[in-house]
């Protein structure tokens, strides 16, 4: 089942090697299978988006462009011999998508760079300053970690909705402009970084915003990556902050957009499914690209726990 | 000096503070002030006690019984106290090594459920729960938990099968783990299209395999929890379970595995006695990060995909929140049930740190 280490003398015997090999073909088709499986939703989503409702085009290219297959074959109907790419293009013209698309991007935007400032700030004083009342400080962050968002949320909505910031951009940058877990996970990394570095500079007589933001930021690239993976994640998709803070066209984040979106065109798949496919986009960009801080940090989250 | 340092340790905080304070500290008060009053948003909030809460998981005693219990609440208990004992006695080890704990503490679980049932059954035969509706709420959040053994299950297959040098072993774990990130409206857009009962890819599959119609799936009472089970369980086998597996997996000492294989050990005596005691820690974490999430989840899909029916079937305490507070406007009385998610939550965190704990020495 697990790792081939065998020892040295079974490695020339060819009777092991061959068993090793089929072994080892038998685990790789399995995965091809799982993956396969896995990736089929996916793979159907696009191929929807390419395929049409629309009566003429159907008409004029035959019944493969459509969604509503006469056999049920679904190796055969993934995609349509004809590729209809204009629906990528008819979300645009049927709804203000750009602009939910870039209020989507300005709010995680947002989001993400101001959590880097406000989280490391607070994560360094936390690690290496002293002062008083720090440690209890401290663990009333931790002890909110665990709270639902659900509890603050009602709260939230009453506080807005008297200083007159519901329907405002405000209301849903805000509150996510800091997150007592970044802090925390910021800190715990601070804390392993090497002293010596900062006590010479303190000697040399370096003040301490300096020796953050020269010594302290440059060594933390990869913790601060990752927070920045995690909070632009954690805000890209939520759908329930929006919908109780926004009702505004102009200022609806993409998951709103989606929403009235799919209320309008019921039945219209392909154009959902293009629309679906546009909104994860650029969580599929940020996974790849950032895929190893993804997966160092869901490391570091274990340890914590 | 040291004054100075305090002075810029404040400034350093104070912007992550102000946000900490007026948008955690403050609501969470507020929120646990609400959760004893009736407000409407309209007319002035009125103190209620524990009104909201007794509204909610409150019970009454029913007009008649139906059958004497004093006998049943008996056995209930000795079974439990028995399990409880077993329990206790298989804890005690010695120290310092992973021991091999063999079906008792099993039984001893099994014992305890069975005598909490006897137990629950007696309580509820003398009472009735005053919202009927609430419990099926709690009991649909837990339902979509289903997938949760399934899930890690499955995420520690994967684990051992990309544990080993492969052609394309990175590929592999890049598309295991896609479905975990892509996650929000439009995923679940894509699923309610996939559980279209006529041209859904579902139910066309099972068309073509089985030759049978498949179920109305999110139109039905009966399959709409099964259904975003099955979601669930595609969103989270790759995910965390798969990477904290993978990271524990790739620790253990190869010696080991040679160990085992110099004494003959099959694969399944292998996997039973070294891997599972080694991996134990990281499938406690996974499950309680997954109970933890699952009493706070279940709001997105239900807005998007079923709007919480047909007939509540899938409406989650979340979404239950929701829908009081932002429908109804029963500020107070969502505000308790987000208290009552929250303490849920805190017991499975607190039995996670005392676990955790206890795993140490």
């Amino acid at each position: 089942m697990i790792q081939s280490d065998r020892p040295i003398s079974a490695i020339n015997d060819p009777a092991v090697r061959l068993r090793e090999g089929a072994k080892r073909t038998v685990v790789w088709l399995m995965l091809l299978g799982v993956g396969l499986i896995m990736m089929y939703p996916l793979l159907w989503m696009f191929g929807t988006s390419v395929k049409t409702v629309d009566p003429q085009l159907i008409e004029q290219f035959g019944h493969d462009v459509t969604i509503f297959p006469t056999d049920h074959n679904i190796l055969g109907n993934l995609f349509p011999e004809k590729w209809h790419w204009r629906n990528y293009l008819t979300i645009f013209d049927r709804v203000p998508f750009a602009r939910y698309y870039l209020n989507s991007i300005l709010i995680a935007a947002v989001a993400t760079i101001s959590n880097l400032v406000t989280c490391s700030l607070a994560a360094y004083a936390f690690a290496r300053l002293q002062f008083k009342g720090r440690d209890a400080l401290f663990i009333c962050y931790l002890g909110t970690l665990m709270i639902p968002s659900t509890v603050t949320l009602i709260p939230t909505f009453i506080l807005f909705s008297r200083i007159g910031l519901v329907d405002t951009y405000w209301a849903m940058m805000l509150p996510s402009m800091f997150s007592a877990y970044g802090t925390f996970m910021l800190r715990q990394f601070f804390l392993t970084l090497p002293r010596e570095l900062e006590e010479a500079a303190v000697i040399d007589g370096c003040g301490l915003f300096r020796i953050y933001r020269s010594i302290v930021l440059p060594l933390s690239t990869s913790a601060l990556a990752t927070l920045a993976i995690f909070i632009f994640l954690g805000n890209w998709g939520g759908l329930l902050t929006p919908l109780v803070m926004v009702s505004s066209e102009q200022i609806k984040p993409l998951p709103l957009g989606l929403l009235s979106f799919t209320d309008e065109y019921t039945a219209d798949w392909p154009l959902m499914m293009a629309a679906s496919i546009l909104s994860i986009l650029p969580v599929i960009v940020v996974f790849l690209f950032g895929q190893r801080f993804l997966i160092a940090g869901i490391r570091l989250g274990a340890v914590k726990g | 000096m040291r004054q100075r340092e305090a002075l810029y340790a404040w400034l350093f905080l104070l912007p992550n503070l102000l946000g900490f304070m007026a948008f955690t500290l403050l609501p969470v008060l507020a929120s646990l002030v609400l959760a004893f009053s009736a407000w409407d948003l309209f007319s002035a909030p009125r103190f209620v006690g524990l009104e909201n809460f007794h509204d909610l998981i409150g019970l009454q005693a029913r007009p008649e019984q139906a059958f004497a219990s004093i006998g049943f609440v008996a056995i209930g208990m000795i079974v439990f106290a028995v399990g409880l004992f077993l329990y206790r006695r298989t804890r005690k080890q010695p120290e310092g090594e992973v021991v091999s704990r063999g079906w008792w503490p099993v039984l001893s679980i099994v014992l305890g459920l069975i005598g909490f049932g006897v137990l629950s059954v007696c309580v509820l035969n003398a009472y009735e729960p005053r919202t009927p509706r609430f419990w099926y709420y709690l009991y649909n959040t837990a339902f979509l938990m289903l997938g949760l053994p399934v899930s890690i299950i499955g995420s520690l297959f994967l684990a051992c099968l990309l544990n080993r040098r492969l052609f394309a072993r990175n590929f592999f774990r890049l598309i295991f783990f896609l479905p975990s990130v892509v996650t929000g409206v439009g995923i679940y857009i894509l699923w309610s299209w996939i559980f279209n009962p006529n041209f859904g890819l579902l139910n066309m599959f099972i068309w073509q395999v089985f030759g049978i119609e498949g179920p109305r799936w999110l139109e039905s009472t009966a399959w709409a929890k099964p259904a975003l089970v099955l979601m669930n369980i595609w969103g989270t086998m790759g995910g965390m379970g798969m990477v904290l597996y993978l990271a524990a997996l790739q620790s253990v000492n190869p010696e080991l595995y040679e160990a085992a294989d110099l004494d003959g050990a099959s694969p399944w005596h292998r996997f039973w006695h070294i891997i599972w005691p080694l991996v134990y820690p990281t499938t406690f974490f996974i499950a309680i990060m997954g109970v933890i999430a699952g009493f706070q989840g279940g709001f997105d899909a239900a807005y998007v995909m079923t709007q919480g029916g047909p007939a509540g079937s899938t409406t989650t305490l979340n979404y239950f929140i929701y829908e009081t507070g932002f429908n109804f406007f029963y500020m107070g009385r969502a505000s308790a049930a987000s208290w009552i998610m929250f303490l849920i939550v805190m017991a499975f965190t607190l039995a996670m740190w005392w676990h955790g704990n206890k795993k140490v020495h």
